[in-house]
């Protein structure tokens, strides 16, 4: 009786195991995905790849829905502490194509991350955690009808006096609040809320966010459309320290993604390359003291602008991918000191440097003391 | 003994920390706190003209300005480039023929004395149906001041751009519209998922040629428009051997993020081209926002 109840209950967990990475295998990838079927393709994601994947809900939207992560990670062998990269899709409502790459992307590590070394390694250091949806309401609504497909703010409800419903969550983050770049009418595509932090989504963020920042290497927040990768900041007098390195690494991203078809994503701040602008998650992140945050505006440059076609969901998402990869594998291979041959000549020359300054400092030292007895 | 060992880890110190290849993480930025946004800052407009001193960067300097020499990626070049795709829209396309901005290859601005902002462009544009590219050189000039009124646009070297051969396929769509025992209606090009039917396109593209003349006329240094959607199309009976239809076109402002609604009049034949016999904004429906399901 016990073994056949139990030989039961593994055929049933092996059943569901199959039935987890099945549903992911046959979810369709280059399709647009309604949020439950999005809620249920998280639950299928984590439930299939339990070594790699655990959700957590981090916080409600205005309209009380779960604002949901998914956190891929695997487990390393010395059970160091583990750096965190961040990564988030559909702050904006119409930009379909982010949440679908925020899919795309957890699919590509669940499907390769057995077989390629560098990403196990790197999944061994690093957890990234992926939120496929922030503005979950102004997403579902965007489904509504044919009206409402451009919506792009959240669906709070309109503030006294006003009839207007919604804030730009890209303008309510903790950072230059209302400085530029925004309207303070309700009615505005670009409202900014009546405080920083106001809305429950960018707070769901910042909270989180906030408890992980010192073991944070990099901030991702993914929009469409343009074709552009934005570094902090957004106000035209305000430039991040590592404003070079934050540029290279970004072409660098963009040149591995021109690889792929042949499409030009232009790097720069967004006073420079597009417009002002403040209280973005991206100047949020990088004044918190995340080393490397970036807004990528995928496809396409005007065309279709938000209502990207389905058949560009796979280029778009492969594109970006290499893009996002080029700029993860950077900062964890800085931290992990993994660096390429070139940095390992620095490493050496600064070695010698070292070196060379300590003897010349001794000389200058001894040489003195010398003259002085 | 013990000094030349304070002294040679004092050394040993110095040559860790002043050495600029070591890495150390960077702490977090405390110039650039939330709180600490120069006071000097005062409510200039945002882009175009700014007269506050920029404080870092000799790539914020060259925007501030934005005269003689520009950089072909940064904003004030592009949104200008934009114009000069709506302008050859305007002039060149038709169901067949559109014209996509690719890229800027150079750029460089003047102020015009009681005219206004006068750009010169180099510019790659791409004919988005056939998918050949050309380049072409181009001048926009914003109007200021006294004379108020559309960006002015002059633009050469587009005769390449004309090559694909469309008159074959104008032509056949014509006649097919002309001849239909009923009236042509649309709505939702593309719809939600990015698609339209492929006997809708010439549609889509006519309402890209025609919106360009919005486009243009709206333009600005301080706008960038594309067309969003064609929301509604209806034809109406043709007139004077030209084609009439009735547009909704939904055009997206990437500046303010807005979508302005607009109704077009206007015809279209081969020999003519779209000509628009009105243009009419809609108001910004705000009691559409409502949720769906409620009262």
């Amino acid at each position: 009786m016990e073994k056949k109840t139990r030989t039961f209950w593994i055929v049933v967990f092996k059943l569901l195991l199959v039935e987890g990475l099945e549903s992911t295998r046959s979810y369709d990838y280059t399709k647009y995905h309604s949020m439950d079927e999005i809620y249920r393709w998280m639950e299928d994601v984590e439930r299939g790849n339990p070594e790699l994947v655990s959700s957590a809900i981090y916080g409600h939207t205005y309209e009380e829905r779960n604002i949901t992560l998914l956190k891929l990670g695997l487990q390393n062998p010395e059970s160091r502490e583990k750096k965190v990269i961040w990564m988030d899709c559909g702050i904006h409502a119409r930009e379909w194509i982010a949440p679908a790459f925020c899919q795309w992307f957890v699919k590509e590590i669940v499907n390769s991350y057995k077989t390629n070394k560098k990403l196990e390694q790197i999944l061994q250091n690093v957890d990234i955690y992926v939120t496929p949806v922030i503005n979950v309401d102004g997403y579902i609504f965007t489904w509504a009808n044919d009206s409402t497909r451009l919506w792009r703010k959240s669906r709070s409800t309109p503030p006294p006096g006003s009839g207007c419903y919604g804030v730009d969550l890209n303008r309510n983050f903790n950072a230059n609040w209302g400085t530029v770049g925004v309207s303070f009418d309700s009615c505005s595509n670009t409202y900014c809320g009546k405080s920083a932090g106001s809305e429950p989504e960018a707070k769901a963020v910042m909270d989180f966010v906030g408890k992980l920042v010192n073991r944070t290497l990099c901030f991702l927040t993914i929009h469409s459309a343009g074709q552009l990768i934005l570094l902090p900041y957004g106000h035209p007098e305000i430039s991040a320290p590592n404003y070079n390195e934050l540029v290279s690494v970004g072409k660098a991203a963009a040149a591995e993604m021109k690889k792929l078809h042949g499409m030009n994503y232009t790097v720069g701040t967004s006073p420079q390359i597009l417009y002002a602008n403040s209280g973005s998650s991206r100047d949020w992140a990088r004044l918190i003291g995340i080393p490397f945050s970036y807004t990528f505006e995928l496809r396409d440059k005007g065309e279709f602008s938000h209502l990207l076609p389905e058949e560009q969901i796979k280029p778009a998402c492969e594109e970006a991918f290499a893009g996002a990869l080029s700029i993860i594998t950077y900062v964890h291979d800085k931290t992990y000191g993994t660096l390429p041959n070139a940095a390992v000549t620095t490493m050496t020359t600064t070695i010698s440097g070292v070196a060379m300054t300590i003897w010349s400092t001794v000389m200058v030292v001894s040489l003195t003391i010398g003259v002085l007895m | 003994m013990m000094s030349v060992r304070i002294i040679v880890v004092l050394a040993v110190l110095t040559g860790v920390t002043g050495s600029p290849n070591v890495m150390i993480k960077p702490e977090a930025d405390m110039s650039a706190h939330p709180n600490s946004v120069p006071e000097t800052v005062e409510e200039t407009e945002i882009f175009g003209q700014q007269n506050v001193p920029v404080l870092v960067g000799e790539e914020a300097e060259e925007d501030v300005m934005a005269t003689g020499e520009l950089n072909p990626n940064h904003y004030p070049a592009q949104r200008a480039a934009k114009v000069v795709q709506h302008y050859l829209n305007t002039r060149y396309g038709s169901p067949y023929r559109l014209f996509g901005l690719q890229r800027v290859n150079s750029g460089n601005a003047e102020d015009v004395a009681d005219s206004g902002r006068k750009y010169q462009l180099e510019v790659t544009v791409q004919e988005i149906i056939g998918n050949t590219t050309e380049k072409c050189s181009a001048e926009v000039l914003f109007p200021r001041g006294e004379r108020q009124g559309s960006a002015q646009v002059q633009a050469s070297s587009w005769e390449e751009l004309l090559k694909n051969d469309t008159e074959a396929q104008e032509e056949a769509l014509y006649q097919e519209y002309k001849m239909n025992q009923s009236l042509v209606t649309a709505q939702n090009l593309p719809d939600s998922y990015g698609h339209i039917e492929p006997d809708m396109k010439p549609l889509w593209h006519l309402g890209f040629v025609a919106s360009s003349f919005v486009m243009l006329n709206e333009s600005t240094e301080n706008t960038l428009y594309n067309m969003a959607q064609v929301a509604n199309v209806t034809q109406l009976p043709t007139e004077n051997d030209q084609l009439k239809f009735d547009y909704h076109i939904l055009l997206h402002e990437m500046v303010s993020q807005e979508i302005i609604h607009w109704k077009l009049l206007f015809t279209w034949s081969p020999p003519e081209g779209v000509k628009v016999l009105q243009m009419e904004q809609l108001p910004h429906c705000h009691h559409c926002e409502k949720p769906p399901n409620t009262n």
